[in-house]
């Protein structure tokens, strides 16, 4: 502890340089200055060291998962890449089912990045990771030449474990159950756009980014045959709805009417011509359950910070097999489909 | 989100749908004998899938998707000389990103940009002209394409570059206007038409007189429309009860952004930049007179196809459609999109092979889309 204090801020250049990726002295300090003392890994190696104690958590499977981030502007309102960094995984983790418990994290860093920059999202990192409950313990660092990157990339892995006895699965989604969102929707993806700049766009829409462990745990007690969840990131809730309805072989109508979303978000998606199904999320998920589930379910979400915007917005049915239906405020019907292509440049 | 959601009223659609089903038994409309009607706008055959319109109105109206999907008529030809610019040294192509995914003849210009050109996206031509002024040791190009829509600002980026003096920003124009088109599909002996829903934002420019001959020379009705689902069925009665009085006019339903008259300001800056080309290639179409813009002599300094000796001062090439795609039959009304034998299977969204696949507006990705189950089984 007392080296992580003596090391304070030596770290002295504004910008990251090739020499910060050149094993030496200078890669050390950044390591050392800007990232290993805010996240406080145990030990000071590359390789985290996980005694058979700190194994020992209680549960039957690990779970593993990896994502990388590459998200333009690095920083917007709401959040910044660092945020997405750690909630992206440790919802990835979630939805299976896991406790996320520890994130690896490496980050890929255009020379000329100003440190400061670097700073606040190692801040971001810790604050989201505490949020969750995970700890950071390894990582590493590389510097490309400008033009060779874009700013900074990062890329986390995490592991968690799941407790015996539980399963969340896309393909155990049956008929009848009811798809339930823990909030509204698209506020990333709206986010990120205002943000850009491109459009000249000025609205309040922050980044709906968070950790959503701790509301799946809330919804696991109080509806234990929950049977699946997916956070509705890239490509939206269409996308997820979708990988359901094709995991399951279940058809999944949903109602215009129930889903949550902003004015501003709508607002955005009428000038530009989006459709706020495929608007990316880093905070919000869908998950199913069994008909008689559904309202104990509701209302544990609605109890969690995470949750309290939480809607039923729709069912599995037997009818259309793999195909996502919504039901229009008009009256009409139509198919939901996954996104074809890119709605948005880079937006996790 | 006022003025937006009272034109998407269930209540307010289900009095105009009984009035639409009440109109279409008075002139015998059936499923055996429909009427058929033209939406020309890409954006409007975009709206009636979202909105599932087809499949609300009675089965005695049938809906014809008409050209008015800029990206859908643009010629292979056109996409092959872009590439071509793009792909010389020093150039920064600029484009609208739906035109990206567009097929060429060689490669799109998506894939032209994993070959290592540098093309970029942007929302404004006046985008183009600042990367131009920002890189003057570049030639920035910017593919300037659609309707009378876009035409003006196209127009307004040319007159600014000229008032500057930038001598490294051009255009390669592919502006185009709506309607020689219509007058092509009312001359072709093919086509069974009965009415149009006639553009909403093109008319914002031009106004609503240029579609008089439809009405005077053809003897169709024709109803301006905006794009809300309301909007659209309003326009579509109003087609209707022309022709049940017997009656062929220009009428107005947008006229809370449509004036006559049109936009004057945009129309002079137009009438300054460009002029009409001979004829003009459209994709599943073909040539079509007097449909296409070029820029005028005194603005050759900002014509890429000057500048880089391509497009139709090197003479004409034609380049046939791909094998097996039928995008003219379906644009003309012939056939509907799933008879294509391409439809879904070698041509989908994410591998078009034909135009229609291409954009949103095109009527074979909004049925791939939208429209690929009947209503009753989501039931």
């Amino acid at each position: 502890m007392n080296d992580r204090v003596r090391s304070a801020r030596r770290v002295l250049a504004d910008r990251v340089t090739l020499a910060h990726g050149g094993g030496g002295k200078a890669m050390r300090d950044l390591i050392e200055d800007v990232f290993t003392s805010v996240f406080q890994p145990p030990g000071n190696e590359d390789q985290a060291r996980l005694t058979h104690a700190a194994l020992a958590e209680p549960g039957a499977q690990l779970a593993f998962t990896t994502d990388s981030f590459v998200v333009s502007p690095m920083e917007f309102p709401g959040g910044d890449i660092g945020t997405i960094a750690v909630c992206g995984t440790v919802n990835d983790l979630a939805v299976g089912g896991a406790w996320p418990l520890w994130l690896s994290a490496a980050f890929i860093i255009e020379e000329g990045v100003e440190i400061a920059t670097l700073r606040r999202i190692a801040a971001s990192m810790q604050t989201a990771a505490e949020a969750a409950g995970v700890r950071i313990v390894t990582g590493d660092t590389k510097v490309v030449g400008k033009g060779s990157g874009d700013g900074v990339f990062v890329t986390t892995s995490g592991v968690g474990v799941i407790p015996a006895g539980r399963s969340l699965r896309a393909d155990a989604v049956r008929p009848g159950d009811v798809a339930i969102v823990n909030g509204v929707l698209g506020d990333h993806g709206a986010a990120i756009l205002a943000a850009r700049g491109d459009m000249a766009l000025t609205t309040d829409i922050t980044s709906d980014c968070q950790p959503l462990n701790h509301l799946i745990e809330a919804v696991i007690v109080a509806a234990p045959g929950v049977r699946a969840a997916r956070d509705a990131t890239r490509g939206g809730l269409a996308s997820a709805l979708n990988e359901i309805a094709e995991a399951a072989g279940v058809g999944i109508e949903i109602v215009e009417a129930e889903l949550p979303l902003r004015t501003e978000v709508k607002g955005v998606c009428e000038i530009l011509g989006l459709d706020p199904l495929y608007l990316a999320n880093e905070g919000t998920l869908v998950l199913f359950v069994p008909p008689d589930q559904a309202s104990s379910a509701l209302a544990a979400m609605q109890a969690t910070e995470a949750g309290r915007g939480a809607r039923i917005i729709g069912r599995a049915t037997e009818a259309h097999p793999r195909r996502v239906v919504m039901k229009t405020v008009f009256g009409g019907g139509r198919i939901v489909d996954m996104l074809v292509g890119e709605q948005l440049p880079r937006i996790c | 989100m006022r003025y937006a959601e009272e034109f998407r009223d269930p209540v307010a659609a289900k009095g105009v749908l009984a009035a639409i089903a009440r109109v279409a038994d008075q002139i015998g409309a059936s499923g055996e004998k429909p009427v058929h009607i033209m939406e020309i706008c890409g954006g409007h055959t975009h709206a009636i899938f979202r909105y599932g319109l087809d499949k609300l109105t009675p089965p005695g109206i049938e809906f014809i998707h008409g050209p008015g999907c800029p990206v859908c008529v643009l010629p292979m030809r056109r996409i092959d000389e872009c590439v071509e610019i793009a792909e010389r040294p020093g150039v920064i192509m600029t484009t609208f990103g739906d035109a990206m995914r567009v097929p060429g003849q060689r490669k799109s210009l998506l894939q032209a940009k994993a070959d290592g050109a540098d093309i970029r996206i942007v929302y404004s031509p006046l985008d183009a002209l600042e990367l131009a002024r920002r890189h003057p040791e570049r030639e920035v190009v910017f593919f300037g394409l659609g309707f009378e829509t876009t035409t003006p600002s196209t127009a307004l980026t040319i007159l600014q570059a000229a008032a500057d003096g930038l001598g490294n920003f051009s255009i390669f124009c592919n502006h185009i206007t709506l309607p020689p088109p219509i007058k092509a599909l009312l001359d072709d002996p093919h086509m069974v038409l009965d009415g149009f829903v006639g553009p909403g934002h093109v008319s914002m420019v031009i106004g609503t007189r240029p579609y008089d001959f439809i009405a005077r020379d053809y003897g169709k009705p024709i109803v301006v429309a905006g794009f809300e689902p309301l909007d659209l069925l309003q326009s579509v009665l109003m087609v209707l009860e022309q022709i049940r009085d017997g009656r062929a006019e220009v009428e107005n339903q947008y006229a809370r952004v449509v004036p006559d008259d049109g936009n004057p300001v945009s129309i002079a800056a137009c009438a300054k930049v460009y002029e009409p080309r001979p004829s003009f290639e459209w994709r599943g179409l073909g040539e079509i007179d007097a449909s296409g813009l070029r820029i005028r002599t005194e603005y050759a300094a900002f014509d890429a196809e000057v500048k880089f000796g391509v497009g139709y001062g090197k003479g004409h090439r034609a380049v046939a459609e791909p094998e097996g795609c039928r995008c003219g039959e379906v644009m003309t009304g012939r056939i509907k999109p799933p008879a294509c034998p391409q439809f879904g299977k070698g041509c989908t969204p994410e591998m078009p092979l034909g135009a229609l696949m291409v954009s949103s507006e095109g009527a074979c990705a909004a049925y791939y889309q939208y429209g690929g189950l009947r209503l009753e089984e989501t039931a």
